[in-house]
């Protein structure tokens, strides 16, 4: 509970105000952003720079943001105590360990799947990393398996442009530019395979791209 | 703390605006319930609008400080959405911090009443300070085409946009009837009502396009009618506010219709070369700020220099 209301006050005041004035969202297809509210649902995004997660996030308004949790990894995020208290705490992320250990799927997907079955949403980039020069690399089927086993749960893809102009791998120096976040219509999982699956959500998230460089090409 | 003088005359003339405004929506909302039309485009751009307005009086109302920093989140928004439209380079990052900090050196010298500096800041030394910051990146690659992009930015957005700040700081003794004051009111209200008359006379009356391949909707009779309703309106205003001639009032209203015109156009010009339809979506029913403040570009700078050639102000800086 507490923790909850130092997120809240963390994103309401620092972080919000932060995205929206000094760096600026425009947002293409709002209506498909999932009501977080109303149960959970998982969105996936190409992944450039750290500010997607806080983009992405800035877009849902007051308390829906105590329920999104993005995965991010374990060893880079919660390598300290200060960034574990702050990750963890105050951004509410579920730390996932990149290490394969032996081990039934329920339990590999253990911390994943409960906060989706009570109902909070999860931000999860497929690509697994961080890429350069805003490319968009072949998505892992990590997110088909979670969607497998909650079939009714949708997946959402966003596509995020700009960020890897503030912050892109590597640097360290924030430069002011405004992103573009495009939403698409949800997705299900659908009783074919994981990979088909996959597969159906990159062109999800290539189509938005092409969406985005058609605007460019007016 | 320093703060701005509202005149008697200025502080009627603001009553008359967010009378105006007020009226406006209240036609649109009485329009909206007798013919059921949907209004709704017009209704949010209004608020916007009026939103805008409550903004600058609040920050010029407060003190000198408050005004100024209101400004350079203007030229700072302006700017971000300058630099977000055109492709940047990677190895450009940190010249795009360095224009980023010129925005406020470059208020700073106004507030201090340094008017020469302020003059050639912009286009004498971060044409300098660019230049140096960019060769040390090494990369030659696009090297002409970012410096000039990025130069062209700082001047329209930190540049022509700080004249608002220089018209701020024009001492009481050359305008007595409105003060610096009723010079921003003058101008913002011009530029922005001359972009309103020459939409209003384009829809109403137009038939003869002007530079159909930058900007589809500007008419001639838009133009005409822009020019011809902004003069009438700036000598009323000048009566008022300035310590214009009637001649010189006409000119003012003239100068400023032609010039927020072309403002206008260079930036749909520079907008339909990269693609975009608006700068962004920061102000609801009017794009990005950078289209709405477009016209001002061009108006700002050259009001300043024909208030200051007919009375030669003297800053105490120099």
């Amino acid at each position: 509970m507490f923790y909850d209301f130092l997120k809240y006050i963390t994103f309401t005041f620092l972080i919000k105000p932060f995205i929206y004035l000094v760096f600026g969202v425009n947002v293409s297809g709002a209506d498909n952003l999932p009501k977080i509210n109303k149960g959970a649902s998982i969105i996936v995004a190409n992944h450039n720079s750290h500010f997607d997660t806080l983009i992405l996030m800035c877009l849902f308004s007051g308390s829906q943001i105590l329920k999104i949790h993005p995965v991010a990894a374990a060893d880079y995020f919660c390598n300290t105590a200060i960034k574990k208290f702050i990750f963890t705490k105050l951004l509410g992320i579920i730390p996932l360990s990149r290490k394969v250990k032996k081990a039934t799927e329920e339990e590999l997907f253990k911390d994943i799947n409960e906060p989706l079955r009570k109902g909070q949403t999860i931000i999860i980039y497929p690509e697994g990393t961080r890429g350069t020069d805003n490319t968009l690399s072949k998505f892992k089927s990590g997110v088909a398996h979670i969607a497998r086993m909650n079939p009714d749960i949708p997946v959402v893809p966003c596509y995020i442009n700009g960020p890897d102009r503030i912050l892109p791998k590597g640097s360290f120096l924030w430069v002011p530019f405004i992103a573009d976040v495009y939403i698409s219509e949800p997705v299900y999982y659908d009783n074919t395979s994981t990979k088909d699956f996959t597969a159906r959500i990159q062109s999800a998230v290539e189509k938005l791209k092409d969406e985005h460089k058609r605007r460019e090409e007016l | 703390m320093e703060q701005f003088v509202f005149t008697h005359n200025v502080k009627i003339a603001l009553v008359i605006l967010y009378s105006f405004i007020f009226l406006l929506l209240a036609i649109v909302k009485i329009a909206q319930w007798t013919t059921k039309k949907d209004l709704d485009n017009i209704w949010i751009r209004i608020k916007s609008f009026l939103l805008i307005c409550v903004f600058f009086t609040a920050a010029f109302c407060f003190n000198k400080i408050v005004a100024f920093l209101f400004l350079m989140l203007i030229s700072y928004l302006c700017l971000k959405e300058f630099l977000s439209l055109i492709p940047t380079r990677k190895t450009d990052r940190k010249v795009l911090l360095w224009a980023y900090w010129s925005i406020p050196v470059s208020y700073y010298i106004v507030y201090i009443h340094w008017a020469t500096l302020f003059y050639l800041f912009i286009p004498l030394y971060m044409f300098i300070l660019i230049s140096v910051r960019m060769v040390m990146s090494s990369n030659t690659e696009g090297f002409l085409k970012n410096l000039a992009v990025i130069q062209y930015g700082l001047m329209t957005t930190v540049y022509a946009l700080g004249y608002l700040g220089m018209t701020a700081i024009i001492p009481m003794q050359y305008n007595p009837k409105g003060g610096a004051i009723g010079l921003l009111f003058y101008i913002l209200i011009l530029t922005v009502s001359n972009d309103f008359i020459q939409m209003f006379c384009g829809k109403a009356l137009g038939k003869h396009k002007i530079i159909p391949k930058v900007s589809p909707n500007k008419t001639w009779e838009g133009f005409i009618g822009g020019v011809i309703g902004t003069t009438i309106l700036s000598v009323v205003m000048a009566y008022f506010l300035t310590p214009f001639t009637l001649l010189q009032s006409i000119f003012a209203g003239a100068v400023l219709a032609v010039f927020g015109f072309f403002g206008d156009v260079t930036m749909s010009a520079i907008k339909r070369d990269m693609g975009v339809k608006d700068t962004s979506s920061l102000i609801p029913g009017h794009g990005g700020i950078l289209d709405r403040l477009d016209s001002l570009l061009f108006t700002a700078p050259l009001f300043f220099h024909y208030f200051a050639y007919i009375n030669t102000i003297v800053f105490t800086r120099g």
